[in-house]
């Protein structure tokens, strides 16, 4: 079990590595949406400082987003989904582990980066550990909740679309916690509480989240 | 081994087969023949259990394949009409997943021998390759599955050259010597005895 799922996540990778070009464009995106902001509202230190936490986690949720579509389509092209679904090992460690692979591309490189964006917000060098913090502990809960919207609208005309306005309202409380976290800590009050219901929220969805990704990719591909 | 008891499918509000029973044993070959749309390919994903029949069930040594899931799917290699290998990794990289992600332990020398005997290059991205080499680097796993009972092969000789035919053909006589069971689609006669037959009309 844990071989399998130790091989997806190796092959998820050797397939990103392949095509560094997707990783980058969503990299990129990132950093783009995250300072278009300064540079259209202008350079005023308190409105930038106040609003920071709140883009760059909007930003971070698209990138994560934009990379969602091809989580499972090219699998599912190829036909290599469908010995997935009938591999050895449980669907649902499977479906876990390609969530982890999305994030270890698509989220991962995010928490990495996110202090550095910070820096055009002016955010004092404390707030940058909360905001990676929140970072590193939202994002997974985004690609795992990302993952069942994908798997859902796999193979579907106009998938795409739908993925985003099933997706979107999902990832809501990710970023109010996340962007919250980090607007307590800058008022002072220390954004524990906030980094603490993130926790929570992906514990829940790393338990309940690769069964409803395994139960949906059954469904497409019937 | 295998059972198909009274099996119905249905997609997009047409019926494909109706009624259609059939018992297979260890050292059996079925071939599966029909028309273009007579329901084949959807046979074949019934009896792997990645798709629901709207009636009946079928069984693996007496159980519902439903209720077995996983472990059923250890017992069965099933290669579709899609090749299911990845453009951008080369053939070895594929075949060595596959059978990791199919629980049959496979070594490296193992992997390349499977290689050598469908005559693929193994450190070449498959997205290089032609479509009957695709084909043959999607067949190769069948070299290294002996040991699985159960083989459902969906066109298995479509863009294969006579000479990887012959070779597919010895692979599958071999299987069904040793005593596994196989169940093949095609449109066109393969030269090959299949010791049962099945038309879908």
């Amino acid at each position: 079990m844990l071989a399998a799922a130790r091989c997806v996540v190796y092959r998820d990778l050797l397939l990103a590595l392949r095509r560094r070009g997707d990783v980058a464009v969503a990299l990129l995106f990132f950093v783009i949406v995250a300072s278009l902001f300064p540079l259209g509202i202008g350079a005023e230190p308190n409105l930038l400082r106040s609003i920071a936490p709140g883009v760059i986690w909007v930003a971070a949720l698209l990138s994560s987003m934009l990379s969602l579509g091809r989580l499972f389509a090219a699998d599912y092209d190829d036909g290599t989904l469908e010995q997935m679904l009938l591999g050895a090992a449980p669907l649902g460690v499977v479906a876990a582990a390609k969530a982890f692979a999305h994030w270890l591309v698509a989220g991962l490189p995010l928490v990495a980066i996110a202090p550095l964006i910070a820096l055009q917000y002016d955010l004092g060098a404390g707030l940058w550990g909360i905001l990676a913090l929140s970072l590193l502990v939202g994002t997974p809960v985004l690609s795992l909740l990302g993952a069942v919207g994908a798997a859902l609208t796999l193979g579907l005309r106009g998938g795409g679309v739908l993925l985003s306005l099933l997706v979107l309202p999902l990832y809501v409380p990710v970023l109010i916690m996340g962007a919250g976290a980090v607007e307590m800590a800058a008022a002072g009050l220390g954004g524990g509480g906030q980094l603490l219901v993130l926790g929570a929220m992906l514990v829940l969805a790393a338990a309940f989240a690769p069964w409803a990704i395994a139960a949906a990719l059954r469904i497409s591909l019937e | 081994m295998l059972e198909a008891a009274d099996l119905h499918c249905e997609r997009g509000g047409r019926v494909l087969f109706e009624r259609l029973s059939f018992r297979l044993e260890a050292g059996e070959f079925l071939r599966v023949s029909g028309a273009n749309g007579s329901g084949k390919t959807s046979l074949l994903r019934v009896l792997c259990g990645l798709l629901t029949p709207s009636r009946g069930c079928v069984r693996w040594k007496g159980e519902p394949v439903a209720a077995l899931r996983e472990e059923y799917a250890r017992q069965l290699v099933y290669l579709g009409h899609a090749p299911a290998v990845k453009g951008d990794l080369t053939a070895e990289e594929n075949l060595s997943i596959a059978c990791t992600l199919a629980g049959v332990a496979a070594s490296r020398d193992a992997v390349k021998s499977a290689l050598a005997r469908f005559a693929l290059p193994h450190d070449v991205p498959v997205r290089r390759l032609s479509q009957g080499q695709r084909r043959r680097a999607a067949l190769a796993r069948l070299a290294l599955s002996g040991a699985v009972p159960l083989w459902l092969l969906d066109e298995p000789f479509a863009a294969l050259d006579t000479e990887g035919i012959e070779r597919l053909g010895a692979l599958l006589s071999g299987h069904a010597e040793k005593g596994g069971a196989i169940v093949f689609t095609t449109h066109q006669d393969p030269g090959i005895a299949a010791t049962r037959t099945l038309e879908l009309a």
